[in-house]
């Protein structure tokens, strides 16, 4: 990427690691949402998991920085990919890290998501990364423990971090964030993806489109600043990223979609539709993909357009400079 | 009992007209006089507040107390606790108890409950199905016997067009109005918020406000088709209050009420999920509340409701979707109902006749004014004094207020059921 100011830069990385933690503007406790971050602490974050990127594939570990820190990863919810991302984050850091998912905790028997925060917080956890299937569970936690919270996917509201690593997937392919047609398509209403996507690239100057069928856009996005296409020909025309969502499988036999085969007719991304966008547009998916539902393979898989294991590199980084921002605040006694 | 005589005090009757200044005496429990110049009879109590006004103890035709069933929330010792301190001496509360109130025996309960502590007149509503649950038609005709006031199924709304049918149908037989919780139910499943821009950005399920415009629709359809009298609460919707104003001058059997969150907050008290403005139908855009402020000044709304819904804070203390819907409303009817007299949408007495003579008149009970000979419920308050609402120091066990914080204008000063004082 000629004149990329992102580029791998050996130098740049060395000078960040030896001044040492840079100063940030992050002006947050937790992080909870996109929504209500202002462009330079995303630039922020994003700068300093661009540091990460440098490390990780450097093959180096930085694990004196969070060293006695606690990492306590959530999830009410099954995902594999986001907890591992988490995990492997951490422990790059140094950070004590532990996993407590739904399956194995006594939130099936019963105990409220109070009861929890009370729990974790007796722990002495520093960090706690959460995945809760309701909107606003997180934020709920967040004012009841003292440890820094980290929205790990609430629902249909945000997933932060997946906005994060996406954005900087897309600054280190295009060399910016500003000016460029971001297309989102599939189920935008259920997806807490698309609303954090759209409160950062919005916010750092992009065009988001949104394309979908009119029953899974949700009602007054545009207000949000995105503008909503129904057809994928008008919606990928000019786009420099297509980035698809994942279509939740029980809603194509709830109603809102006939089938599989109806809904990748019109909304699923093969050679053919891809060829309305831009001729480098890039390929995303936030994974896991329903094959030949929402994203064919041949374009899922091609080295030249799709950027879906890039993204999930740019995962770890992104974690890492959220945990290490996290981190530097005060852990509240509760 | 004393006698008592209240002197130098603003008499305020909208059911017939009066606001002076005057005197009122209440002699046995009952208004014996009122006027000017009536002398103190030996032994009277004399009450003189400057300032003061003087109502009919206020009509809540809708409130639930938590009992039977979910006594952790409300008793009805409590309820009628926040009640009095209130200013609210006949409450009509909602069937949808554990048990639901489908037996004459529950009616009776219930009512007996009231007389026994005394300090509220309860009006039950007998239920619309057996156990509120929509699908057979409860005894009508033996809980109106009873003393049911109206039917309704409270939170649930009926939802088959055929068993509401049904339902206007035979209570009309008994003289009885169906009290609907106007909110077609497929559209609403699930939902936690207005569907828009808010519950988007929130991720909220949304409920369109059309759930409430169908259901209203439908029944005025169902009123002209059997002539039974379908009454809406808390309609909170512009949609749906186009629907019952041109049903009124059409003179369809239709009335409806609102309540005090539907006037005086929007949808952005729900803020960063603020589960104790989650309420049912829930809040809605600024454009819908101005229409509910219009409704009530042109007439179209009927009646002021508290809707007081009693939560323990383990109702609320969870995610949004998952916190219960509603909102404690008896200790802050009367202020945030005069909130409309100090902004100026209406005059003291339009609104104090919304939460006492307009809900008598449609539950066809005789409390709600200030006729000698009739019972001295009264509530004496003063419109201008003020006071902030605090969850945790409200009156009675439900805390679960959507005004939480909010600074308000008008504070009952006494309140007296058959002559004697309850609260003050």
């Amino acid at each position: 990427m000629p004149g990329s100011p992102w580029r791998e830069d050996k130098a740049g990385y060395n000078n960040r690691l030896n001044r040492g933690p840079t100063k940030l503007a992050y002006a947050h406790r937790h992080l909870l949402a996109i929504e209500g971050l202002e462009p330079a602490e995303i630039a922020q974050l994003l700068d300093l998991a661009e540091s990460y990127v440098l490390l990780n594939r450097s093959g180096q570990t930085a694990r004196d920085l969070l060293r006695g820190k606690t990492l306590i990863n959530l999830f009410f919810e099954d995902s594999t990919r986001t907890r591992t991302s988490f995990e492997l984050a951490g422990k790059r850091l140094g950070a004590d890290v532990i996993n407590m998912s739904v399956a194995t905790s006594s939130v099936n028997k019963g105990e409220t998501l109070l009861d929890t925060a009370a729990t974790l917080n007796a722990m002495q956890c520093d960090l706690l990364a959460v995945r809760h299937a309701q909107s606003g569970a997180p934020s709920l936690l967040a004012q009841k423990v003292g440890a820094a919270v980290i929205n790990a996917g609430d629902g249909m509201h945000e997933h932060p971090t997946q906005a994060l690593l996406d954005a900087l997937t897309i600054r280190r392919r295009k060399g910016r964030l500003e000016g460029l047609n971001v297309a989102i398509c599939g189920d935008i209403a259920h997806s807490r993806v698309a609303r954090s996507n759209v409160h950062l690239l919005t916010a750092m100057g992009s065009h988001v489109r949104l394309i979908g069928p009119p029953n899974l856009l949700p009602a007054g996005i545009e207000e949000l600043g995105a503008a909503v296409f129904h057809d994928m020909k008008s919606g990928l025309a000019e786009a420099d990223i297509v980035m698809m969502l994942r279509l939740q499988r029980e809603r194509m036999t709830g109603g809102e979609v006939p089938s599989a085969r109806e809904f990748f007719r019109f909304f699923g991304l093969d050679s053919e539709k891809l060829a309305y966008a831009r001729p480098d547009a890039l390929v995303m998916h936030p994974g896991p993909m329903n094959r030949g539902v929402e994203i064919e393979s041949r374009v899922a898989d091609d080295p030249e357009r799709s950027v879906i294991g890039e993204q999930v590199e740019m995962g770890v980084a992104v974690r890492m400079a959220v945990l290490d921002t996290l981190a530097r605040g005060p852990r509240r006694n509760i | 009992m004393r006698d008592a005589l209240f002197r130098g005090v603003r008499l305020l009757d909208p059911a017939s007209g009066l606001d002076r200044m005057g005197e009122l005496l209440v002699r046995d429990g009952r208004i014996a006089d009122l006027g000017g110049g009536l002398g103190v009879p030996d032994g009277a109590e004399v009450i003189e507040r400057d300032g003061a006004v003087l109502c009919p103890g206020l009509v809540d035709m809708r409130a639930s107390l938590g009992e039977p069933g979910f006594e952790y929330r409300e008793t009805i010792a409590s309820a009628a606790e926040a009640a009095a301190a209130g200013g609210v001496t006949t409450l009509a509360c909602l069937p949808d108890s554990l048990p639901a109130i489908d037996d004459p025996a529950l009616v009776r309960l219930l009512a007996a409950r009231g007389e026994e502590i005394g300090s509220l007149s309860i009006l039950p509503y007998g239920a619309v199905t057996r156990g509120c649950a929509g699908e057979t038609l409860a005894e009508l005709g033996l809980l109106r016997e009873a003393g049911a006031v109206a039917f309704s199924d409270g939170a649930h709304s009926i939802g088959p067009a055929l068993l509401m049918r049904q339902a206007l149908a035979y209570a009309r037989g008994f003289g009885a109005m169906i009290v609907q919780h106007p909110e077609e139910p497929t559209l609403a499943a699930g939902g936690a918020a207005t569907e828009g821009p808010l519950a988007t950005r929130l991720g909220l399920a949304g409920i369109p406000a059309a759930a409430e415009a169908i259901q209203v629709a439908r029944d005025i359809s169902l009123s002209r088709l059997t002539g039974g009298a379908v009454h809406f609460s808390r309609i909170s919707t512009a949609e749906a209050l186009v629907l019952v104003r041109r049903a009124k001058e059409e003179g369809t059997a239709v009335t409806c009420d609102t309540a005090p969150p539907y006037f005086d907050l929007n949808e952005t008290a729900i803020g960063d999920f603020r589960t104790y403005a989650k309420l049912s139908p829930p809040l809605r855009p600024e454009s819908d509340r101005e229409a509910v402020c219009a409704a009530l000044v042109d007439g179209t709304i009927d009646a002021i409701a508290s809707d007081h819904q009693p939560r323990d804070a383990d109702d609320k203390r969870l995610p949004f979707a998952q916190a219960s819907p509603g909102g404690a409303g008896l200790a802050t009817l009367l202020a945030v109902t005069l909130v409309l007299v100090h902004n100026g949408t209406l005059p003291l007495s339009r609104a104090i006749g919304l939460i006492t003579a307009g809900p008598a008149k449609l539950l066809g009970v005789s409390a709600g004014r200030l006729a000698a000979g009739s019972a001295a419920d009264l509530c004496l308050f003063h419109p201008e004094r003020a006071w902030q609402v605090v969850a945790g120091s409200l009156p009675g066990k439900a805390q679960n207020t959507p005004f939480d914080g909010r600074a308000l204008e008008g504070r009952v000063l006494g309140t007296w059921k058959k002559g004697r004082l309850v609260f003050g």
